[in-house]
C-alpha cells in the first residue's frame, strides 16, 4: 500500500514569513522607514499573493486587476455609511463585490486564453476604472470617496481599535495570515491541482472529464473576491479610495511585484515581490523621483535573464550549494510534439 | 445494440471534406482496429467521436443515447477515454500526478479548495496500480516532461486508463516505439481487453492482425472495408495499403 501524498499545513517558508512580518513594527523606524510602509507592504502583498492565483498558478494573464482591488475599497467605504460601520461587515461587502464583479467578468472571458484572455481583462478593468471616475455620486469621482474610518475590530469579548498604523498592522497581518494559510491549502487541494493541470494542459484536462470553463471562472472569482479584501483593507488604511488603483498602471504594478518576486515559481513570490516594489519606491524614491525607471527596468532586465524572479534567484543559490554532491545525469529529454 | 456506434458522420473543415459518411460500431468487449494510410481522416474521426468537434451530421451513439456534439468533459465523464496521437500530456506534473489528477475520485472531488488533493490512501493506490499496468511504478516521482519518448507514450495510455474508461479510444500507440515497446504494449492490450472496449488505430498491421476482433479500413474519409482480420487479410484495399499503396 502507497503512502498518502501530502504536504505539510504550515512549512518552515510560511513560518518564517508571518514571524518575519511580525517583527517591523519593532525595527522599521530604526532603519528609517515608517510604520504605514508597513502597512501598505502587507496590503500589496495580499493583493499579490490572490493576484498570483490567477497569473502564476492557473497561468490566465489577468492584467485588470486593479479593478477588483478598486471595487473592494469602495464598496469597504460605500457599506460604512450605507449598511453598517462595522468592520467585518464592510470586509465582507468589500470582497463580495469584487466576487460579483469577478463573477460577472468570468463570464465573458473564461472561454478565451492566452492574448485575448489578457485584452479581455485589461478592456473589463478599464471598463471598472472609467466607471469609478464619472459615478461621481457614488464614487466621488477623482476627488475620490473620503472619511472612510478605520472602524475598530471587534471580537466579542474585546474590542481593538485600529486607529493607529501598528494596531492596523497587526490587525492586517492576521488577515494576511489566514489569507496565505488557506491560499497555500488551496493549492494543493483537489480544486488547486485542477487548475494547475488546465494551465498546463487544457484540451487534456477537458479529455479526462474537467470541465475548463468553470475552473477558470472560479480561480479568478476566488482570486478577485481577496484583491477585494485586500482592497477593502487599503481603504481603510488610507482612510479613502481613489480611482488611481484602478487604472491599468496600477493593475500593471500587481503583475511586475508578482512576476519580480517570481510568482511563477515560488508560493511566497508575490510577497518578496510586493517588499521589493515599496522598498524601491521609498528607497530609491528618496534618491530619484525616476524611481520608476529604475524598477522599471530592473523588471526588464528579470525578465530577460531571470524569469522566476527573484524567488527564482534564491531557489538557484540554494540548489548551487547542493551541487557538491553529484547528481545523476538527467533523463534524455524526448521532445515528441 | 453495439456499445458505441457512430452513424453516417460528415465532417468538413471550410470546403475540405475530411469525412463522408463514416458509420462504425463497437461491440462491448471487443478490440476494433482502425487503419488506412496518412491523412485518412482517422485521428478527425476519433476527434468527432470524442467531442473535439462536431461533425456536420450523423449521429454519434452510446449505449444508444445520442451523444453527438456533447462536449469532451461530458463524453469522458460517461467512461470514455481516449489517448492522443501527439502526446498530450501534464507536462510539469510528475508522473503520479499526471494519472491521479485524471482519476475520477480526484475529479468528484474538484471543487475542494481546503482538503489535500493525495491526502487519501485508496486513491494513491489507485494510481499506483495504473503506473505498475503502464511499466511505470519506478518513475512516479518524475516530472513527465523528464521522461523517455517510450515511457511519455506509455504515460500518454496511462492517463486515459486513470479515467476509468469503459470505452478507450487508442491512437496510434505504438507509433515510434522499437519490438521491445511494442511487445509491452501489446501485453497491456491484452491484459486489458475483456474488462474494456478498445478502439485502437494503428498503422502496424501485424500488430493489429494479432490483437484485433475487428477492423475498419478508412481511406479519404470513408469506411472502405470492414471485417473480421481474416478476411480482411485478402482484401485488395487492405493489401494496397499494407504494401503502401494508398499513401
Ligand atoms: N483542424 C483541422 N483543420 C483542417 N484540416 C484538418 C484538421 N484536422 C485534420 N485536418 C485534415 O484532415 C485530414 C485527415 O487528418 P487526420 O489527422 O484525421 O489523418 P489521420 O488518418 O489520422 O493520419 P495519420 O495517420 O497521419 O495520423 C488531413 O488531410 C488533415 O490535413
Ligand atoms: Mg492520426
Amino acid at each position: 500500500m502507497a503512502a498518502a501524498r501530502t504536504v505539510p499545513s504550515f512549512t518552515p517558508a510560511m513560518l518564517v514569513t508571518w514571524i518575519l512580518f511580525a517583527t517591523v513594527p519593532f525595527w522599521i523606524e530604526r532603519v528609517g522607514l515608517y510604520q504605514y510602509l508597513g502597512v501598505e507592504i502587507l496590503i500589496f502583498a495580499l493583493y499579490a499573493l490572490a493576484y498570483n492565483l490567477v497569473l502564476g498558478h492557473a497561468g490566465l494573464p489577468s492584467f485588470g486587476h486593479g479593478a477588483f482591488f478598486g471595487i473592494g475599497a469602495y464598496a469597504f467605504g460605500l457599506a460604512q455609511s450605507n449598511i453598517a460601520p462595522n468592520l467585518w461587515v464592510c470586509l465582507a461587502v468589500a470582497a463580495f463585490a469584487a466576487a460579483i464583479a469577478g463573477a460577472f467578468v468570468a463570464l465573458f472571458i473564461s472561454h478565451r486564453r492566452g492574448i485575448y484572455y489578457a485584452l479581455m481583462t485589461i478592456a473589463f478593468g478599464q471598463i471598472f476604472w472609467f466607471i469609478a471616475i464619472k459615478a461621481h455620486r457614488i464614487t466621488g469621482g477623482e476627488d475620490g470617496l473620503l472619511k472612510i474610518e478605520r472602524l475598530p475590530a471587534s471580537l466579542g469579548i474585546t474590542t481593538f481599535n485600529l486607529g493607529s498604523n501598528i494596531a492596523l498592522y497587526y490587525f492586517v497581518l492576521a488577515v494576511f495570515a489566514v489569507v496565505s494559510f488557506l491560499l497555500w491549502r488551496l493549492v494543493h487541494s483537489p480544486f488547486g491541482r485542477v487548475v494547475k493541470a488546465i494551465k498546463q494542459n487544457e484540451i487534456r484536462a477537458r479529455f479526462v472529464g474537467y470541465d475548463v470553463w468553470r475552473y477558470k471562472a472560479a480561480v479568478l472569482v476566488v482570486s478577485t473576491t481577496l484583491s477585494g479584501l485586500a482592497g477593502g483593507l487599503f481603504a481603510m488604511a488610507q482612510t479613502s479610495a481613489f480611482p488611481d488603483v484602478m487604472s491599468l498602471h496600477y493593475s500593471g504594478y500587481v503583475v511586475m511585484m508578482t512576476l519580480v518576486g517570481g510568482g511563477l515559481v515560488s508560493f511566497w513570490g508575490p510577497v518578496i515581490g510586493a517588499v521589493a516594489f515599496f522598498l524601491a519606491r521609498d528607497v530609491i524614491g528618496s534618491f530619484t523621483t525616476g524611481w520608476m525607471l529604475w524598477f522599471g527596468l530592473s523588471f526588464v532586465v528579470l525578465v530577460l535573464f531571470k524569469p522566476e524572479g527573484i524567488a527564482g534567484i534564491f531557489a538557484g543559490v540554494m540548489k548551487g550549494r547542493d551541487k557538491i554532491v553529484p547528481r545523476p545525469a538527467a533523463a534524455p529529454q524526448s521532445q515528441a510534439r | 445494440m453495439p456499445l458505441f456506434e457512430a452513424k453516417d458522420l460528415h465532417l468538413r473543415f471550410g470546403d475540405r471534406v475530411v469525412l463522408e459518411s463514416v458509420s462504425l460500431a463497437f461491440e462491448a468487449g471487443q478490440l476494433s482496429g482502425i487503419m488506412g494510410p496518412n491523412g485518412a481522416g482517422k485521428t478527425t474521426c476519433f476527434n468527432v467521436l470524442t467531442g473535439r468537434y462536431k461533425p456536420n451530421r450523423g449521429q454519434v451513439l452510446w449505449q444508444g443515447d445520442d451523444i453527438t456534439g456533447k462536449s469532451p468533459q461530458d463524453i469522458a465523464r460517461l467512461g470514455i477515454a481516449r489517448s492522443f496521437q501527439l502526446m498530450n500530456l501534464f507536462d510539469e506534473f510528475t508522473v503520479f500526478e499526471n494519472i491521479a489528477i485524471a482519476l475520477p475520485g480526484t475529479r468528484r472531488r474538484g471543487h475542494d479548495m481546503i482538503a489535500q488533493a493525495y491526502a487519501d490512501t485508496a486513491l494513491v493506490d489507485e494510481a499506483h496500480s495504473i503506473l505498475e499496468k503502464v511499466g511505470l511504478a519506478g518513475r512516479a516521482n518524475d516530472e513527465a516532461k523528464s521522461l523517455s519518448y517510450g515511457a511519455r507514450r506509455a504515460l500518454e495510455i496511462g492517463v486515459a486508463l486513470a479515467c476509468r474508461p469503459k470505452l478507450l479510444f487508442l491512437d496510434e500507440p505504438t507509433a515510434g516505439l522499437g519490438s521491445d515497446g511494442r511487445a509491452r504494449l501489446t501485453d497491456l492490450i491484452l491484459q486489458l481487453k475483456g474488462d474494456l472496449t478498445i478502439v485502437v488505430i494503428e498503422h502496424d498491421m501485424e500488430f493489429l492482425f494479432s490483437l484485433a476482433d475487428e477492423i475498419s479500413v478508412i481511406h479519404w474519409g470513408q469506411v472502405i472495408a470492414r471485417g473480421a482480420p481474416a478476411a480482411l487479410k485478402t482484401n485488395p484495399w487492405v493489401e494496397a495499403s499494407n504494401l503502401g499503396r494508398l499513401n
